[in-house]
């Protein structure tokens, strides 16, 4: 199926984006193969600005890999991930993160060591001051403006009454509400989250959509990977189907909710 | 060409040692993972069991020799080794000459012990531990044991001769052809190249060959799985610990006659066999051997009289500079494996 | 107060004045007395206390922040020695050029090595400086000997340029200044049995110390300085916070390279000679000791630790069996003879041993060295213990997170 049809859809019913559809991120052809097995084949996906886009797909469909290839940490074999023009293939991490993209890991790996508050405070730093800067006279805690607005999302998250403790001690779902606060306090021009609510209580779970929905009304391009359909459903504006290494399907919510190909893909493995 | 032959030669023996020394390192980086500072003091601890040996059998009680006077015209006392009393003055020269060699006998099970000992109350509480904490708690240990060494043998270097057969030089120009005397080389220095190569031949054979060693290969690639299979990996691995302590202490018994032993020279080969093992690549075996002669033979080139001229001092450098420049262009080094040590 | 949130100015005021008062507390034995041998109040003595302080506080800012175990930060302090002898040698003696050049060397010096060295992590970055040092060693000792004087290492000498300075009258011997104080001379005060000396130069060393100490509070306190940390607790992620991990790291080894060679400037404006067995790589293993045996990581652990190992060094290696055999005069004869020899290989001589066996003893049981180990005495007295804000590396945490 071609995505411009879908995205030409997508503003007919939708109405999110006026005129031509800005296309601010772009999996083109992408191949990654570990080697005998096809990880990735003849990926391509396109995510407009503004637009909340799921991946979902069964285990081993090559999701994580996916999200690798698009952060810099594999690289594809044939293909090229583009945002807003730069091509990310090649690019080392802290580049990628620097061009406005961030990441959430499924598997928290926070700064164990430090403190929440240190934690939530540095990738607002970094956004701010560039891959690097030398500035050691300066004060950490006249970092007021920074640090307000990483206690707030702190707070935001829950995560208010552990600020001062080091995050090695917090559990694995205060965990990954770390990593979201991480992602969300540098503002980026497209989140990626991997399995966000993975592990979290329904409670939670449900708070963390609304707080995504939120977000999702800034404006910011959020691409999402994601086993929980009920999130999936509530926030994705459009959904790629990733099975076997290959999209296989690719739609509104509606759409994919009814197509035969995503029923045989799961075969009954999650309830759509 | 004889010039060259013989830096060939030179840079065999110390080769050797790098190599013996440079392979316990590898044994025991590749089995435990664990960076063992105190490598070098196991090598200075074997040569001080030959130096322990000599003392020992050179034991004496004074008795009084009417047949000799002193200049008085008073019967001298001589000092008469207790291994006189057992085996007779011509055997017991005989094994006193050859201390160095009967050390070896001594020094397999005190290494070994002393060995498995470190690994027992010591080392294992590291292997969960950072590599920096490893690195600091051997180098605490490496202090520890040549100051104890210092303190029963004192600070000065302690001559302990090779046997007299092999107290000459061989000819090896004249064997090969050349002019005589072009190229002479002491018979010991042969002899601990061929000791050195037995070694290394017996360690790899070992691992080789036996089921021993097979699981021993195996848990140096995977020791996760092996310990799942449910072979007793652990004591195999206090057992390797012991034998790289054997190797390192052979090689210090056998070096005595070339260089007297003092407390240091543990520290002084240490941070060479880091070199070596890091050229070789950490963790392969073999890589550790052949970075080991390697370097021998490229530190007796580099200090050639003619080579010191164009590069004055190269001869000083040229192991850290060959280790750096390996370590920046092939960072697994000659014949490392791929995701060893890599972070 | 000076940028600093109460609790560090506490410490940093804390810190003065034991350095400014050390004269006097570290002399609490009266002359005449037998224990005045363990003072430790002699400013041969203090300014090593204080040198290698700034060495070691230097040191931490590496290792205690990045967790990149460098040994062979012996070689900045011997370049920098080497370049304060020169501009002692070709300038003047005073040792404000001298020790601003050796800043300068150390730094360059200190660059170079980190910009290859840092190429690699962990236990290869480790090995390559300390390949690095041992070639600076093995160079100064045998090509490097026009600059670095070889075997017998660099003094000031009668004819030397000294540009700045007046010709010396002959038989006078150049002595180090700031600006015509001269850093050897002291004010003895007596009160009592008691003698204090002030020395010149231990109070320069000693301000150049408190300086050097502030900067690294500056330092811990920084977002520099929580990149740093971060590079120690999660190298991996820092990158996809869009942090380039290298220029900082790098920068923190320049800067550490450039205490150390504060502290060789200072170490040639004390005693006026420079060798090359201050680059030699037990030397760059002593600062290693120092930093863990304080605490890597603290801010206070590297100053203490350093003045722990050169206390020790001097009081213990100077106790000999007539001093072991005074203090057990009180036993019975064979337990006397006893406790004599069993003590008696840790200490004169045996010190190092002792040496040997506290660090292992602290790695071991407390990886974050005494001030965790002050940690833990403390909470045991008060358990509503609040947050700790000066042991700020991963080595604390455990306590951090109660």
């Amino acid at each position: 199926m071609s995505s411009a049809q879908v995205s030409s859809n997508n503003d007919e019913d939708r109405g999110f984006e006026r005129g031509t559809p800005n296309i601010v991120f772009h999996i083109d052809d992408v191949h990654k193969s570990f080697g005998g097995l096809h990880a990735l084949s003849d990926v391509d996906l396109d995510v407009q600005e503004g637009e909340t886009h799921a991946i979902i797909g069964p285990n081993g469909a090559g999701k994580s890999t996916l999200l690798n290839v698009c952060v810099g940490r594999l690289e594809p074999d044939r293909g090229a991930v583009i945002f807003d023009g730069h091509t990310l293939t090649g690019k080392q991490p802290y580049e990628i993160n620097q061009l406005g993209v961030a990441r959430v890991f499924q598997t928290p790996e926070v700064f164990p060591d430090l403190t929440v508050l240190e934690n939530v405070m540095l990738p607002a730093l970094s956004k701010r001051d560039g891959h690097f800067r030398l500035n050691p006279f300066k004060s950490f805690h006249a970092e007021t403006r920074i640090r307000d607005e990483a206690i707030d999302i702190s707070t935001k998250l829950g995560l208010g009454p552990a600020l001062e403790i080091a995050a090695s001690s917090l559990s694995r779902g205060d965990k990954r509400r770390l990593e979201l606060a991480m992602g969300l306090i540098q503002h980026p021009r497209l989140l990626l989250l991997d399995e966000p609510t993975a592990g979290m209580a329904r409670a939670d779970t449900n708070a963390t959509i609304e707080l995504l929905k939120t977000i999702k009304e800034d404006g910011m391009t959020i691409v999402i990977i994601e086993h929980d359909m009920h999130v999936v459903f509530s926030l994705a504006d459009r959904i790629s189907v990733l099975a076997g290494g290959r999209i296989i399907a690719q739609g509104l919510p509606d759409e994919i909710k009814g197509n035969p190909k995503v029923k045989e893909a799961y075969l009954g493995e999650e309830e759509l | 060409m004889e010039a060259l032959i013989l830096q060939v030669l030179n840079g065999l023996d110390k080769g050797s040692a790098y190599a013996l020394i440079a392979l316990g390192l590898t044994l025991i980086f590749g089995t435990l993972g664990v960076v063992n500072f105190a490598h070098g003091a196991l090598f200075m601890i074997g040569a001080f069991c030959a130096v322990t040996l000599n003392r020992l059998l050179t034991l004496s009680h004074i008795v009084v020799d009417e047949t000799q006077k002193d200049f008085l015209g008073n019967p001298l006392n001589v000092e008469v080794p207790y291994l006189y009393d057992f085996f007779g003055q011509a055997a017991g020269d005989v094994i006193i000459d050859w201390s160095v060699p009967i050390s070896i006998l001594v020094a397999i099970p005190v290494m070994m012990l002393i060995g498995v000992a470190m690994e027992r109350g010591l080392i294992k509480h590291f292997y969960k531990r950072p590599h920096a904490d490893q690195i600091l708690v051997t180098f605490g240990l490496a202090i520890v044991l040549q100051e104890i060494i210092k303190y029963f043998y004192g600070a000065n270097p302690i001559p302990t001769p090779a046997p007299s057969a092999f107290t000459g030089s061989f000819d090896f120009g004249a064997a090969l052809g050349f002019d005589p005397n072009l190229i002479i080389y002491p018979y010991w220095r042969l002899v601990y190249f061929a000791f050195a190569a037995v070694i290394i031949g017996a360690v790899f054979a070992f691992l080789q060959f036996t089921t021993f060693g097979m699981v021993v290969r195996a848990g140096m690639q995977d020791r996760e799985t092996v310990g799942l299979l449910g072979i007793h990996i652990d004591r195999r691995f206090t057992i390797m610990f012991g034998l790289a302590a054997a190797v390192a202490g052979l090689a210090g018994v056998m070096y005595t006659p070339i260089n007297s032993p003092n407390y240091h020279m543990g520290m002084d080969f240490l941070v060479l066999s880091f070199v070596v093992v890091v050229v070789g690549g950490m963790g392969s075996l073999g890589g550790a051997v052949l970075a080991g002669f390697l370097l021998g033979v490229l530190e007796s080139f580099a200090s050639m009289g003619q080579v010191l001229e164009v590069l004055p001092g190269l001869n000083q450098v040229i192991l850290y500079v060959v280790a750096i420049i390996v370590l920046l262009t092939r960072p697994r080094g000659l014949m490392g494996r791929r995701g060893v040590m890599e972070d | 107060m000076l940028s600093l949130n109460a609790r560090d100015f506490q410490l940093l005021l804390f810190v003065a004045a034991i350095t400014m008062l050390a004269p006097i507390f570290l002399n609490p034995f009266p002359v005449d007395s037998s224990l005045a041998q363990f003072n430790g109040g002699y400013p041969d003595l203090m300014q090593r206390f204080v040198i290698f302080g700034i060495f070691a506080i230097g040191f931490n800012i590496l290792f205690g922040l990045t967790g990149y175990l460098s040994f062979g930060h012996a070689a900045f302090l011997g370049a920098g020695s080497y370049a304060a002898i020169w501009m002692m040698k070709l300038l003047t003696m005073n040792i404000i050029p001298a020790i601003i050049l050796s800043i300068i060397v150390a730094g360059l010096f200190s660059l170079a090595v980190g910009f290859i060295s840092l190429r690699r992590s962990g236990i290869y970055f480790s090995i390559l400086t300390l390949a690095f040092a041992q070639m600076s060693y093995s160079l100064a000792y045998s090509v490097l000997t026009p600059i670095t004087g070889g075997e017998t290492g660099l003094q000031p000498k009668l004819n030397d340029p000294r540009i700045l300075d007046g010709e010396l009258a002959a038989g006078e011997t150049a002595r180090a200044n700031l600006f015509g104080l001269e850093m050897g001379s002291s004010y003895d005060l007596a009160v009592g049995g008691w003698v204090f000396t002030f020395n010149v130069g231990y109070y320069i060393a000693a301000i150049c110390m408190l300086l050097a100490f502030y900067a690294s509070i500056r330092i811990f306190r920084s977002p520099f300085g929580l990149m740093l940390r971060a590079v120690k607790s999660n190298q991996n992620r820092l990158g996809y916070t869009g942090v380039s991990t290298r220029p900082y790291t790098l920068a923190a080894f320049v800067i550490s390279g450039m205490y150390a060679g504060v502290a060789g400037g200072l170490m040639v404006a004390m005693d006026t000679q420079a060798g090359a067995e201050r680059m030699f790589w037990t030397a760059s293993g002593e600062v290693v000791l120092m930093t863990i045996l304080g605490g890597a990581g603290t801010l206070i652990g590297p100053v203490l630790g350093a003045g722990m190992i050169k206390y020790m060094e001097n009081i213990i290696s100077k106790i000999n069996t007539t001093i072991l055999e005074a203090w057990f005069a009180w036993a019975p004869d064979g337990l006397q003879d006893v406790l004599v020899s069993v003590i008696y290989p840790f200490v004169g001589k045996g010190w190092h041993l002792t040496l040997g066996l506290v660090f292992m003893l602290v790695v071991i049981f407390l990886p974050g060295g005494l001030m965790e180990g002050f940690e833990k005495i403390g909470g045991l007295f008060s358990r509503k213990k609040g947050k700790n804000s000066d042991s700020v590396a991963g080595s604390a945490s455990p306590a951090a997170a109660e």
